[in-house]
């Protein structure tokens, strides 16, 4: 763990949840129904990184 | 990045979020129940829901509402109509005048029995309360403003979070908590954990929230400007003898904008109409349209549209902002993920400032190097370091 880790292993999974919920916050104002569980689905995944993080089993 | 750089933009990181935590945990405290709002005053007995099933028995006039809810306030001018959004009910708006700040009533009917449902409490109450704090400090205007000031720190503590988020995870890969002892550590892995994951979210809520602290001056400025242009052709002439009925001008603004609804109706005499005019306010019916307005001029004489106008960019804007700071246009699901957000979101400020009170005093080089899981000395000249 000494080597600094490259760009993309940094900012892959920040960027990959940004755009996440971008997709959540816009698609619930497209319409509803389908629209609105993907909002859901989209938004909850912040906090199941977070879960996914406090959670995992010790490596 | 240089590490001059990195110095600068932690700097605005840590000068930024102190001024703004304490204004912005008590937005996130005060936020959490108002996402809750509806279901919350329904439950406090602040808010009744119209019936599921009634037997419509014959067709509800407008003007009969009207009438009743003069008679309930006999000393008070009848103002706005309003349709609710997503329940079957008419809401009827007095004041002591017409232009008066302040409602002095609301009574709450059912748009299909035309029966009297509710008086809902106007200005006082716990949400009341939540509400004046959350948006102006209860100081009114001067409260607004001070608050979006401290939004938009907020959103340079954000934005520099983000810059100084990439050289302080060179070493630690995605999602890593220490948890080996040192307490102060797995506390600096969690703030910067959930503050990257939720960054998205807490901007766009953070800057709508800036824009709806303006709208108190941007309808200001639409009621001077748009609006009374709408009106002055009209402004010498009194109001009508006969005035033709509310139903009647609602139909004629339904026939002139076929593919929206009525949002509400400001009455003649009050700030958006005119003394000859009603102006009915009418919306989209998408999630994306539904609140914006389009304002139609309809003369309170003849019941004929005098002039119609489509909404300024700037309310565009704000009104599109209101959905995206509230989080109430995805139903409940959506309501309960914007509360966990809201709770990440305030485990952030309160990390962020224990990791302050911390380490106050170590430089940033310090701070990088116990920041970083081996003990790798991080090379201090100021100038010619390049870290990734």
């Amino acid at each position: 763990m000494t080597r600094p880790l490259s760009t993309r292993q940094i900012w892959g999974m920040p960027i990959l949840l940004s755009f996440l919920s971008a997709v959540g916050l816009v698609s619930a104002l497209l319409g509803d129904g389908i629209w609105d569980a993907l909002s859901w689905v989209a938004l909850a995944t912040p906090p199941a990184a977070i879960a996914w993080a406090l959670y995992r089993p010790a490596r | 990045m240089m590490i001059a750089t990195l110095k600068g933009w932690y700097f605005i990181h840590k000068w930024s979020s102190l001024v703004c935590t304490v204004f912005l945990l008590l937005l996130c405290l005060t936020g959490l129940p108002l996402i809750f709002r509806d279901e919350l005053a329904v439950w406090l007995g602040d808010a009744v829901e119209p019936p599921e099933h009634v037997t419509a028995t014959e067709v509800v006039t407008l003007d009969a509402l009207i009438k009743d809810a003069q008679s309930r306030r006999p000393h008070d001018h009848v103002r706005f109509l309003t349709l609710d959004d997503d329940s079957p009910a008419w809401f009827v708006s007095l004041g002591k005048t017409l232009t008066a700040q302040d409602n002095s009533a609301l009574f709450m009917y059912d748009a299909r029995t035309g029966a009297f449902l509710h008086d809902p409490p106007t200005n006082e109450g716990l949400m009341n309360l939540l509400f004046k704090l959350h948006v102006e400090l209860l100081a009114g205007l001067p409260g607004t403003l001070f608050l979006g000031a401290m939004g938009v720190i907020f959103l340079a503590s954000v934005v520099s979070g983000i810059v100084v988020y990439g050289p302080f995870m060179r070493k630690l890969p995605f999602g890593t908590i220490r948890q080996d002892g040192s307490f102060r550590r797995t506390w600096l892995d969690l703030h910067n954990l959930l503050g990257i994951v939720t960054v998205l979210w807490v901007l766009v809520v953070g800057a709508t929230g800036v824009v709806n602290t303006l709208d108190r001056p941007l309808l200001a400025y639409w009621q001077m400007t748009e609006i009374a242009d709408m009106i002055t052709p009209w402004k010498d002439k009194s109001v009508p003898a006969m005035m033709k009925p509310v139903d009647d001008v609602v139909k004629t603004a339904q026939a002139a904008a076929p593919d929206m609804i009525v949002r509400f109706i400001a009455f003649p005499g009050t700030l958006f109409a005119g003394p000859h005019h009603y102006m009915v306010f009418m919306r989209g019916q998408t999630p994306l349209t539904e609140r914006l307005l389009k304002p139609l001029l309809v003369d309170a004489a003849t019941a004929q549209v005098s002039d119609a106008r489509n909404l300024p960019w700037y309310l565009t804007v704000l009104l599109l902002s209101q959905p995206l700071h509230f989080g109430d246009y995805g139903g409940m699901p959506l309501k309960v993920v914007w509360a966990v957000l809201d709770v990440v979101t305030i485990l952030v400020l309160v990390s962020g400032l224990y990791l302050w009170s911390k380490k106050r005093n170590m430089s940033v080089e310090q701070l990088l190097i116990q920041t970083e899981s081996d003990r790798e000395m991080v090379p201090s000249s100021p100038q010619g370091t390049v870290l990734p």
